[in-house]
């Protein structure tokens, strides 16, 4: 059966539709999961409706295709852990970007012709490529295969900024002289190194802006490869992506009040004086049991948890759960406090609490739950560090002054479940751990969690 | 499709994105990329296309290539968040 052109951009025009709808849907816990369901349809139709096309003359190749990825992608899908949330986002968008690559190529390589095709072919290519290699990079940094620091060489920028001028200057040959598969192949390369220098240097606790960043440009690709197919329905979900990224970069970077630029050249701002740390921790830390928390959550009449990347890496979702239950069976008031940048992505901490069945309505932004803090008798801190740093507040020398942060020292009591006194990522001591109020609970987190839990049960 | 048409509905869908994406809440960030994640595989309908054309060997291996990841995309994206999605509930 074959179907006119028009019908395929209605069905198009369809998918936008049912995409939109789907991402409205994602603006309420409630209504997600259909919106998700919606979208998916709109994915059904455009893909049917695309193998009707009369230009599609076989179809072993597709079935190979559609069967190989459809494995790989519900393999991902079913066996990955929540706390490796972060990893599965970052190779989707590489391979979102590998995609977008792969497609321009083929029209490339079909004849695309025309300034308008060639740019866009250009500029899916610069994009796609650097995206699907960087996200590589952020994949094997977050899944600990490569160090999880800033890596790079002097003279870093610079190479960058060349290989940046050199893709621009390969697009716009391509265009003024078509036909030089060389410059094609050597726009790839540069991209690809582009890609790999860019995300190196990035370091651990940057890497939420930095996937953002790259599920934004798998999107503005998508975009690209629509203008030089001539695609509204690419055109359309691709830009509706790439907004969607930049949003999340921009909240990102707000919350740890650095700018774009700064994250992603990888520098910290400088800080005015050296901070000696014993000197803030001398004498002052005091070190907990846990018997002696379990004593104080006994009276406590509102406790809050605020989770970081370390209940991810300690798996404590389920044992901090536990806690909770048993605060709240003897009567308390439980909430979570979660900083914009706790985790290595966006919303990592409520998708862990999620599948530990926290029910969302506990789960409190930092705005919301900052002015309650002065009325809560226990906040116990778990695997966080730099998003409860008061230096942020009160230090303007500080190189984190301005960073909104939880403020967990206006509690009556703070609990800080830790390995050690060692520095957050900002590679800054924390006052927080010598202040009065506060109480150092030394060891795994989830040990320590379940410690506690069983002494409030016994006690 | 000309080139401008092309540039409206670029730079509309884009003010669409920024006015949808800003209601959803950080509870469902994570979500939200996969979805996302799942809908910038629309480029399977191009890859199809690239696929099916019978256009030489290069051509379908690129094509070849755009399927597989495309649908990675699709299928892992839809099906992880809606893993995610069904998780949060109220109680």
């Amino acid at each position: 059966m074959q179907i006119s052109q028009n019908w395929i951009d209605i069905a198009y025009l369809v998918a936008s539709v049912l995409f939109v709808l789907g991402i409205k849907g994602l603006t309420k816990p409630k209504t997600a999961v259909r919106g998700n369901l919606l979208a998916a349809t709109g994915m059904g139709i455009a893909a049917v409706i695309t193998l009707l096309h009369h230009s599609i003359v076989s179809y072993e190749v597709i079935i190979a295709g559609l069967l190989i990825g459809g494995a790989i992608g519900a393999v991902l899908a079913i066996k990955v852990q929540m706390t490796s949330m972060p990893q599965l986002i970052a190779l989707l968008n590489g391979f979102g970007g590998g995609a977008s690559v792969a497609l321009a190529a083929a029209e490339y390589f079909q004849g695309a012709s025309g300034t308008i095709a060639l740019s866009a072919t250009g500029l899916a290519v610069l994009i796609g490529t650097v995206t699907l290699t960087g996200s590589l990079v952020a994949f094997g940094k977050l899944q600990e295969l490569l160090d999880g620091g800033s890596i790079g060489f002097p003279g870093m920028k610079f190479v960058n900024f060349l290989l940046f001028v050199g893709s621009l200057a390969a697009i716009v040959y391509m265009v003024i002289n078509p036909g030089n598969d060389m410059v094609f192949w050597g726009l790839v390369i540069a991209a690809a190194l582009l890609g790999l220098l860019l995300v190196l240097p990035i370091g651990g606790a940057d890497m939420p802006v930095v996937i953002a960043l790259l599920n934004s440009y798998s999107g503005i690709a998508a975009s690209a490869a629509g203008f030089v197919m001539g695609n509204s329905a690419l055109i359309i979900t691709g830009s509706l992506v790439g907004a969607s990224g930049l949003i999340l970069t921009q909240i990102m970077c707000k919350a740890m009040n650095r700018s774009l630029t700064n994250v992603l050249f990888g520098v910290m701002a400088e800080g005015g004086e050296t901070i000696d740390a014993d000197e803030i921790y001398q004498g002052k830390v005091k070190s907990s049991s846990p018997d002696e928390v379990a004593m104080i959550l006994e009276t406590a009449q509102r406790v809050v948890i605020v989770p970081g990347f370390g209940l991810a890496m300690a798996q404590a979702q389920h044992a901090v759960r536990d806690l909770a239950d048993t605060i709240e069976a003897r009567g308390a008031e439980v909430e979570y406090a979660i900083h914009p940048v706790a985790g290595r992505m966006p919303g990592h901490m409520n998708v862990l609490l999620a599948e530990a069945e926290v029910s969302y309505d506990k789960l409190k932004d930092m705005d919301t739950i900052n002015p309650t803090f002065e009325q809560t008798d226990v906040v116990i801190v778990i695997g966080a560090n730099d998003v409860t740093n008061p230096m942020a507040r009160e230090d303007k020398g500080s190189p984190i002054y301005g960073m909104p942060i939880l403020n967990v020292d206006k509690a009556r009591t703070v609990v800080v479940v830790k390995r050690s006194l060692s520095p957050g990522f900002a590679g800054l001591p924390n006052p927080l751990f010598a202040k009065d109020n506060t109480l150092m609970l030394f060891g795994d987190g989830k040990q320590a969690i379940l410690d506690i839990t069983t002494a409030l049960k016994e006690g | 499709m000309d080139f401008v048409s092309q540039l409206t509905l670029f730079v509309l869908a884009i003010f669409l994105g920024v006015e949808l994406i800003t209601k959803v809440p950080p509870t469902l960030h994570t979500p939200l990329m996969s979805g996302t994640n799942a809908i910038s595989g629309i480029t399977l309908v191009g890859a199809l296309l690239a696929a099916g054309h019978g256009a030489g060997l290069l051509i379908n291996v690129l094509g070849f290539i755009a399927v597989v990841l495309a649908t990675i995309n699709v299928i892992g994206g839809f099906m992880v968040t809606n893993r995610m999605l069904a998780m949060f509930k109220r109680k």
